[in-house]
């Protein structure tokens, strides 16, 4: 039933006729059956996207519907799994059909033979509905929460069982004759429903100085991060994965190079998760859809990231994504939107650019799920301007809806200045609605501190220009204090080795305290010009060099505490 | 046997029209012979119940509606085998050396599939290229695809030839095949590179593709497709270590556009067809190593800057596909310093994988750090030298000032045959320029580094 002939082929786009396949319908394509989705439906014929190489297919081969959307599967056996866009598991088809990528090959997004022991929470007689925990089971060192999939009516448990089952077998049955499995299936362009929205205002805490002390995100924020050339994208991408206070880490490498690819792959297996001292693959999907790959599985691998996000949320966990880089999502939708021949907009990109990001980064942030538990997905999207020019479409179009950004500075890393985050051109928004949670938590006088900290380094840049043009000689007393006060809290607070056992992590307080020292100094600086000191003695106190070395102090507060009275006593004695 | 048509109903630039045909496969392999007897081939771009459209690769001169068309039913496919070795063809790999037919081991589809992320290996081994801009500054590894971004008239092909003739790997004694794609080059340049070959006896290892620039444009869109369908088959079935040079890039994407604008396809971004990206993607991801295979292929594709312009869409869209760029510039040339390469825009993106201890040496980072600093500030000071006069300059600037000029004369400026040893050629060259600032100075190296390798160096 509803199978139709193909009727055009030219590239990735293909069109049939007499197929009853409905809009964004998965299909398959010609006797090698490859997947396609339906695009556009106009009188009797329907355009489908081919994901994989169209060459030697004819008119007149079947497409045959399957009568659903693009759609992953959901269940345990997602998590240490690296798959490409369209969610086949790229060790499996390596396995089976080599090194290449061969078209028309399939595989199970999970694996169909594994067992897995599943708890039921609930008993016979319960009420059900879409949403609800069920049970749970024990995924690597996650717990698996079973939910009952949105498809599901409402209804009362008539049995429930407990026990080792595959994906596919049935732990539950309901009253209403509705059957639940370890697995199902949701369509990836639809967002996954939730209770209600919360507001952004609990930081997602990396450990990372810069982002935590100046440009927060907040769990279930968005964020976005350029990445030119050799600005260390990869190891701050590697340092928030690893320390960012997230459950579930989703990485998407959409569009990306091959060989860096294989770093991702080669280096995310190797790091081991800090707080679980397990791999931290534990707890990361990786989704792999590098540039040579069909550009209409890049297109798919934003949304196969974001529903399999949507899933753990839904478990009540917080998740972080990571996509690199939107900008070749953007790139793909132009491509295909040049094949259906629609009027382009800006740049050639079609003119609902602007929607489907806003669309995909809206499926961002914290909520409270069906199940009345609270889980986040915050997202961190990469973008790669061309010319590293700011001002193209997708650039443009993502500023205006992040609230958060991470700008990436090339001349930073080449400095050797890491993570290399300018901290002038870089912004949050969430710095206020985070206000509350950082006095409550860490210290009441936080974003005080914190305002006082990028007062003093905006003034070194205007300081700077003037320096640039007669000299620091020239300045006066109080400004060379400053410019010395900023480079101490350049070198000190803004740079992190991330490579350092207790430097690449950094818990909020010791953030805090290490920047109160640097203002106690600040303070007792600028008190000691008015009483008449001279600068060159106060640039001259030993002490304040020291501050530095805390980074690598696990008894932070100590050290600090005596750096601070230490710092007293010279100036006492000056 | 396949039907013959002669249905062709519209020939428009390189594209012909064909109607009433049976179902015709997509990208299918084309033949046409005209009245007078002489065959063209062409391949399926568009096909559908009621028309076929078909490139033809050797233009449509010649054709009328008389013309008869064969549909092979396959796909351009190259015939392989190691007798390739030594061999020259043209750009659809035909001989032209006016030796006898390639007698096929195997025919390969060109299209070529991606390789499985998994699959890959990480890049990690050192290429010494002998020339010291590239092998301390923008380090090349194996399995890495780095283009030469150039400008008409400067001399990207002799940098490609020395680094063909001269690239190895330290302390494995394999050594490349190189396989030479040309498309649309000149008839001179091409000549210099086989004459090239000849002479250094390279040939025997290497495989040419010829399209040159009065061959038909739309050959182009395959010459580099059979070059590396041939260096796959080298590489992974036949455990060789492949260099691929491709040249000239700017005219097969100049060749794509045609047939953009042949199709009537809505143009995106200065008249290149939206798909273009993913088109160099299919050629320039085609480089690398995969796990368990003892070949790779290095890709070094050379493109001409329009108007030396680094943001038209050719070199951009090559930049965000390949590992880095190697940046020539004009200045530098007018200087009459070869090689040309400006160090400054230039980058290696694979370059940490392949540098350091056991495999370069374990100052090779730093020093190539502090050679990019001291550089790029001795260039800055040119300006401010030409308006105050380099008298008046501090004394540490008149320093890096003389840095940056001597830094192009010695380390940059080397010889077209001068094959430069990493350790006692490139980084000697390298500490020399280093010891003629004050040690201090060198902020970027470690204290360690700079007590092993580091003396003052003082010029009469």
């Amino acid at each position: 039933m509803g199978n139709g002939k193909l009727f055009r082929i030219s590239g990735p786009v293909v069109t049939a006729k007499g197929t009853s396949a409905r809009m964004y319908d998965v299909v398959r394509v010609g006797r090698e059956s490859l997947m396609g989705e339906v695009i556009q439906i106009s009188d009797d014929q329907t355009t489908i996207q081919v994901y994989e190489d169209t060459s030697g297919l004819k008119p007149g081969e079947t497409v045959e519907t399957t009568g659903l959307p693009l759609s992953v599967e959901l269940g345990p056996g997602l998590l240490n799994s690296v798959y490409d866009g369209i969610q086949r598991p790229l060790p499996v088809l390596r396995q089976e059909k080599g090194d290449f990528i061969a078209r028309g090959i399939t595989a199970p997004g999970l694996d169909r033979k594994k067992k897995w022991d599943f708890k039921p929470s609930l008993k016979k007689g319960d009420e059900v509905k879409p949403g609800t925990i069920i049970g749970s089971l024990r995924e690597l060192n996650t717990e698996h929460r079973l939910i009952v999939p949105g498809n599901i009516k409402p209804g009362k448990i008539s049995e429930i069982k407990e026990g080792s089952f595959t994906v596919e077998e049935a732990v539950c049955r309901l009253d209403n004759g509705a059957e639940i499995q370890l697995m199902h299936k949701w369509p990836v362009r639809k967002p996954r429903p939730c209770s209600r929205k919360l507001l952004p205002n609990i930081p997602l805490i990396t450990g990372q100085r810069i982002f935590d002390a100046l440009f927060p995100l907040a769990k279930g924020g968005v964020a976005a991060i350029p990445g030119p050339f050799g600005s260390g994208k990869t190891v701050t991408q590697q340092s928030l994965a690893k320390w960012a206070d997230a459950d579930i880490i989703v990485y998407i490498g959409c569009g990306e190079r091959g060989n860096e690819m294989t770093e991702v792959l080669d280096e995310f297996p190797k790091l081991i998760d800090p707080r679980t001292e397990k791999p931290l693959m534990n707890r990361m999907v990786l989704i792999a859809n590098t540039s040579n790959m069909p550009v209409a599985a890049r297109e798919a691998s934003i949304y196969t990231g974001i529903t399999i996000a949507e899933y753990y949320r839904d478990m009540g966990y917080s998740v972080a994504l990571m996509a690199d880089s939107t900008s070749r999502w953007a790139e793909a939708m132009r491509e295909i939107s040049s094949r259906l021949q629609e009027m382009p907009g800006e740049e050639g990109y079609p003119s609902y650019l602007s929607t489907r990001l806003a669309e995909f980064y809206e499926r961002a942030g914290r909520v409270v799920a069906l199940s009345e538990r609270e889980g986040s997905i915050s997202v961190i999207g990469a973008v790669s301007p061309p010319g590293g020019d700011f001002s193209e479409p997708v650039t443009q179009n993502t500023l205006r809806v992040v609230k958060a950004f991470w700008a990436l500075d090339a001349k930073l890393a080449q400095r050797r200045h890491f993570p290399a985050i300018n901290w002038l051109t870089s912004y949050s928004l969430y710095i206020e609605g985070l206000e509350g949670w950082f006095s409550e938590k860490v210290a009441p006088d936080w974003r005080a501190s914190i305002s006082s900290v990028m007062r003093i380094l905006q003034e070194e840049d205007r300081l700077m220009e003037i320096v640039q043009l007669i000299g620091s000689d020239a300045l006066p007393e109080r400004e060379r204090i400053t410019l010395r006060i900023a480079r101490m809290l350049r070198e000190f607070l803004l740079q992190q080795n991330a490579f350092h056992p207790v430097d690449t992590y950094s818990p909020p307080k010791k953030t805090y305290m290490m920047i109160k020292t640097m203002l106690r100094f600040a303070e007792l600086a600028y008190a000691g010009l008015d009483e008449g000191k001279r600068a060159e003695k106060i640039l001259n106190i030993k002490a304040k060099d020291r501050i530095g070395q805390v980074k690598f102090e696990k008894d932070y507060e100590t050290f600090l505490k005596g750096i601070e009275k230490e710092i007293e006593r010279e100036f006492r004695e000056l | 046997m396949e039907k013959e048509y002669k249905t062709i109903s519209r020939i428009a630039g390189p594209l012909i029209f064909v109607k009433k045909t049976e179902p015709i496969g997509y990208s299918d392999l084309v033949k046409i012979t005209l009245p007078n007897g002489e065959t063209k081939t062409g391949q399926v771009l568009d096909t559908s119940e009621d028309i076929v459209v078909v490139q033809v690769f050797e233009g449509t001169s010649g054709l009328d509606k008389e013309a008869r068309v064969k549909f092979l039913g396959e796909n351009i496919k190259l015939p392989v085998s190691d007798d390739m070795l030594g061999r020259i063809l043209n750009g659809a790999g035909k001989p032209i050396d006016g030796g006898p037919e390639v007698i096929p081991e195997d025919k390969l589809d060109i299209t070529g599939a991606a390789i499985n992320p998994y699959a890959r290996a990480s890049p990690e081994d050192f290429i010494q290229t002998g020339i010291s801009t590239i092998d301390l500054m923008n380090t090349l590894v194996r399995g890495q695809k780095l283009p030469i971004f150039s400008g008409s008239g400067l001399p990207h092909n002799e940098i490609a030839l020395q680094i063909a003739r001269q690239a190895n790997v330290v302390g494995k004694e394999t050594s490349f095949i190189v396989i030479f794609a040309a498309m649309g080059i000149t008839n001179e340049e091409s000549q210099r590179f086989i004459n090239d070959f000849e002479k250094t006896g390279a040939l025997k290892r290497s495989v040419v593709f010829l399209n040159l620039a009065d061959d038909p444009a739309v050959e182009r869109l395959i010459t580099p497709r059979m070059a590396l369908t041939a260096a796959e088959y080298f590489a992974f079935q036949k455990d060789m270590h492949v260099l691929v040079i491709l040249t000239d890039m700017s005219n097969y994407c100049e060749s794509l556009r045609e047939i953009g604008s042949a199709r009537e396809e809505i143009p995106g971004r200065r008249g290149y067809p939206g798909y273009m990206y993913t088109d160099l993607a299919m050629l320039y991801e085609r480089a690398g190593i995969i796990k368990g295979k003892k070949g790779s292929i290095t890709q070094l594709p050379i493109l001409t800057m329009i108007g030396d312009d680094i943001t038209h869409p050719i070199p951009d869209l090559t930049g965000y596909i390949t590992e880095g760029q190697i940046v020539l510039s004009r200045e530098l040339h007018r200087k009459n310093i070869y090689p040309p390469i400006d160090v400054l825009p230039s980058l290696s993106r694979l370059m940490n994988l392949g540098i350091g201890e056991g495999k370069t040496r374990e100052d090779h980072k730093q020093a190539s750090d502090q050679l990019y600093a001291n550089y790029a500030e001795g260039r800055d000071l040119r300006g401010l030298a030409a308006i105050v006069g380099e008298e008046s300059l501090a004394e540490r600037d008149r320093k890096l000032l003389k840095f940056a000029g001597q830094f192009e004369e010695l380390f940059v400026r080397q010889g077209k045959n001068e094959n430069r040893d990493i350790r006692e050629g490139t980084l000697r060259i390298a500490w020399q320029l280093l010891g003629t600032m004050p040690e201090s100075e060198l902020v970027r190296i470690s204290p360690e580094i700079k007590k092993k390798f580091y003396s003052p160096w003082h010029q009469a």
